[in-house]
């Protein structure tokens, strides 16, 4: 601190932030992380992991139909026995990580994409912009979504094209809300309006001044959003109207194997098959939502 | 009336608050760093102490602990603190509770955010009087209400009846001194009760709350950053720097001869000086301008200015005059409902969507608080750098070596490039926010107070630069203010706005000098001056012509 009378600019104290790198300030938030959010991690990783490399993690093909039907855990190689075609258990729940986060993670995108841009657009634009988007959104809410999904699905048909597109469309109604609700406290600051007075149009406004400052709760939504998309995704393909066999999806695969639950008492391990997918949605659920709370639990400010 | 005979009064002269040698340290960036460094203080009974500094030099801290309290995440290291035989820095949370609201009590800077907005503002009043037992709730109404009429509120027997939302600013701030006068308290902490307020309502507050303090000989810690103002309340002022003393001296003598260089660098905005040189070259003008927020109330009334090129044109009046409105018209933000805004002579269009790159250019803002006027996630160089590839079209290299003459130009160096706006002082950033305005090279540059948010010795280097780059580059400034003093240094014409409406517009030595319309007037008489009996002898005249 200087404490001379002769003035400049340049040795006024500012706060006494030290600079670090972005490397730095991740290993400095990582090693505060709390034990739920390391556990959320580590299984995250490891279903993109499984998911990545599900072709070489498999041991038999996804629509491979060549053993015997109703395998038990263990009989012939096949951990988890085999289903009522005699495909691989263990190889469909491989490949169903890939399908079925795969999907998700697309459809999660595409409705952040949506929702997302047309609700920093409501936000800058106010006024019929915003009335217009936010009533048509009000309505898409009023609608149960997978009624209205299942709806959709028999008019257009099951392929993994239309499952993205129509889910992220119905989703993208609450990015947009979340999107819109903070992005109105950014556009009142005074740098949007340097920025509109500058000139600049609608789309540099949107992703160099608000979109930057609205990030955090964002990417909470995202994790969200992600885990609600993949139970969606699994309730469909449960109801049949999702991925169209032979492709692997953890949803279907409890349909198929549900029946098994009344044989508990004769083969306990081989009646439990259902409850493989079923735990692999709970457990990326579970997770994606611990790693969601800790980083807002950060962003928030929240000291505990 | 007058400051001096006040010590005569009741058991003046018993020390009521003593602190010695007393260390605080706040929490920040995970160490602990000392904001006040080892400070003494002593306080006599009915005795009005002004403590000043810029922000950020400890006197709000100070203050507080001479009501025993810290704020979070603060704490008091050592050193002691009497206050009339209890030891502050010792006594438990349950002793200093019983403290606060009956002995020791407080009025906040924002008023209106101090208040509760659902409660009538009497059972706010008496709320600590009450909670302590010193009198029955009617009994403390029927005071309160005497206090409302000493402290010269419109209505006293009914206005405790309304919500916070029903008073104006300066009326609140009266109510929260009489809820702090309520209980009769040994001592008073005011912490900066009218820099929210504009000068016409700020002399009213100042004068209602002299009298009170006076009138129940109560003793009080005035802390504000207006020499001007604590000369008016203040018996002895301490002026202090970096949470160390600078000095401490009856008011008078601080006033007349003050020892410390610093001391005197703290009004020195007051001692900057520009001749005004007319000129009849006009590069902007606003003619039969009104102007109204959706389909409200109109908040312009056929506004007419002329603004001359190379010259700085003042707009002056309280807020809710109309001042930022005309900016926002001039710059296409709110077309007008009638009216013409013309530029080099040529008509701009009303609406910003209308008007082409150029004319954007042209005109540029720079705004009151530099915080909010920068993107917090992007770096200087990315600030400084975008209207020069907007604009020019500078690219890489270029535009970097553009942005570190700018930097040059506003007195800063090239360390400044990679910052972010969090890494810098208040006055910086408002450089920076110069500097963006200047990379568009615009002729006319829109001042929306951008001085008032600044320390006294920031603001002047500020002025001083405005001014260095008007003589350099010619530059147009329209300059939005309500501080009389920085349009005084700084301007060759003054436009007075009131309700708005244009009172007058004219050579800055025409508006200054008599014979003024009434607002001028009032407007002008209110601007507290360093003279101790400024106060007592505007209340005088005032009241032989009310």
């Amino acid at each position: 601190m200087t404490e001379t009378n002769t003035y400049s600019a340049a040795s006024e104290v500012a706060s006494t932030i030290t600079r670090r790198t972005r490397w730095e300030r991740m290993k400095i938030t990582l090693s505060k992380a709390p034990l739920t959010a390391w556990f959320g991690m580590i299984v995250i990783v490891f279903y993109l992991f499984v998911a990545l490399f599900a072709q070489w993690l498999a041991p038999h093909g996804e629509a491979d139909n060549s053993f015997a039907a109703y395998l038990p855990w263990g009989e012939a190689g096949h951990v988890f026995g085999t289903d009522q075609i005699g495909r691989d258990v263990f190889s469909r729940l491989i490949y169903g990580a890939q399908n079925t986060i795969g999907i998700a993670l697309a459809t999660t995108f595409l409705s952040f994409m949506i929702g997302g841009t047309l609700g920093l657009a409501a936000s800058i634009r106010g006024g019929w912009t915003d009335q217009i988007l936010s009533r048509i959104v009000d309505v898409l809410m009023a609608i149960p979504s997978l009624i209205f999904a299942l709806m959709l699905l028999s008019v257009f048909g099951s392929t993994a094209g239309s499952l993205i597109i129509i889910i992220a469309l119905l989703d993208s109604t609450r990015v947009f809300r979340i999107t819109r609700s903070v992005a109105v406290n950014v556009v009142v600051m005074d740098y949007v309006e340097a920025a509109r007075l500058r000139g600049e149009g609608l789309g540099w406004v949107m992703r160099r001044e608000i979109l930057p400052n609205i990030m955090p709760p964002l990417v909470a939504e995202f994790g969200l959003r992600f885990s609600f998309v993949f139970l969606t995704i699994a309730s469909l393909s449960f109801l049949g109207v999702g991925l169209q066999p032979p492709t692997a999806d953890w949803g279907s695969m409890v349909r198929e194997s549900a029946s098994l639950m009344q044989f508990v008492q004769y083969d306990l391990k081989s009646g439990l098959t259902p409850l493989l997918p079923a735990g692999a949605i709970a457990l990326i659920t579970v997770a994606v939502n611990y790693v969601v709370d800790w980083f807002l639990h950060m962003t928030s400010g929240l000291k505990d | 009336m007058s400051n001096d005979n006040k010590q005569n009064q009741g058991e003046a002269g018993d020390v009521l608050l003593e602190m010695r040698d007393i260390r605080i340290e706040g929490f920040s960036d995970e160490k602990w760093n000392p904001i006040i460094k080892g400070m003494d203080l002593t306080l006599h009974r009915g005795e009005v102490l002004g403590l000043i500094g810029e922000s950020g030099a400890g006197k709000s801290t100070l203050g507080l602990a001479g009501m025993g309290f810290t704020q979070p995440g603060c704490r008091i290291t050592s050193g002691s603190i009497m206050f009339d035989g209890i030891d502050l820095v010792k006594a438990t949370e349950t002793e200093k509770r019983a403290l606060w609201g009956s002995r020791v009590a407080y009025v906040a800077q924002s008023a209106a955010a101090s208040f509760n907005p659902a409660h009538r503002l009497i059972d706010q009043t008496v709320e600590a009087t009450v909670a302590h037992g010193l009198q029955a709730e009617a009994a403390a109404k029927d005071d309160a209400r005497q206090l409302y009429s000493a402290l010269t509120l419109p209505f006293p027997e009914t206005i405790g009846e309304r919500y916070p939302h029903q008073v104006s600013g300066g009326q609140l701030q009266r109510v929260m001194t009489a809820m702090a006068m309520s209980p009769r308290p040994d001592l008073i902490v005011f912490d900066e009760p009218t820099t929210a307020l504009d000068v016409t309502t700020q002399v009213e507050v100042l004068l209602s709350m002299r009298k009170i303090v006076e009138e129940f000989n109560t003793a009080a810690i005035y802390i504000t950053h207006d020499l001007a103002v604590v000369a008016q309340m203040a018996d002895t002022i301490k002026v202090l720097r970096y949470g160390k003393e600078v000095e401490e001296s009856p008011a008078r003598e601080m006033l007349t001869a003050p020892k410390e260089e610093y001391t005197k660098s703290l009004w020195s905005v007051r001692a900057l000086h520009k001749e005004a040189q007319p000129s009849d070259d006009i590069v902007l003008s606003i003619d039969g301008v009104d102007a109204a927020y959706g389909r409200g109330l109109k908040v312009l009334h056929d506004v007419n200015i002329k603004v001359p090129r190379g010259r700085t044109v003042s707009i002056v009046g309280e807020s809710g005059s109309g001042k930022s409105t005309t900016a926002r018209v001039i710059t296409g933000l709110l077309p007008p409902m009638a009216g013409q805004v013309t530029f080099n002579g040529e008509a701009l269009p009303p609406q910003l969507k209308g008007r082409s790159k150029e004319q954007l250019r042209k005109i540029q803002m720079i705004y009151q608080m530099a915080d909010t006027a920068m993107n917090p996630r992007q770096t200087v160089g990315e600030i400084i750098g975008r209207p020069l590839e907007f604009y020019h079209g500078l690219k890489g290299a270029a535009r970097e070596k553009r942005v570190l003459e700018l930097l040059e130009m506003i007195e800063l160096d090239e360390t400044f490039y990679d910052r972010l706006p969090s890494e810098m002082s208040g006055g910086q950033k408002q450089r920076i926010c110069i500097a963006r305005a200047l990379a568009a090279e615009p002729e006319v540059i829109i001042c929306d107070e951008v001085t008032s948010a600044l320390d006294q010795i920031v603001q002047e280097g500020i002025l001083k630069l405005l001014m260095k780059l008007q003589e350099k580059h010619g530059i147009t400034y329209l300059f939005i203010t309500h501080d009389i003093a920085t349009v005084e240094a700084i301007s060759d014409e003054i436009v007075v706005m009131y309700m708005g409406e244009v009172v007058e517009q004219g050579i800055k030595d025409e508006i200054m000098t008599a014979p003024y319309p009434a607002y001028t007037e009032l407007l002008l008489s209110s601007v507290p001056e360093m003279d101790p009996d400024w106060l007592t002898n505007l209340a005088e005249n005032r009241g032989e012509t009310a």
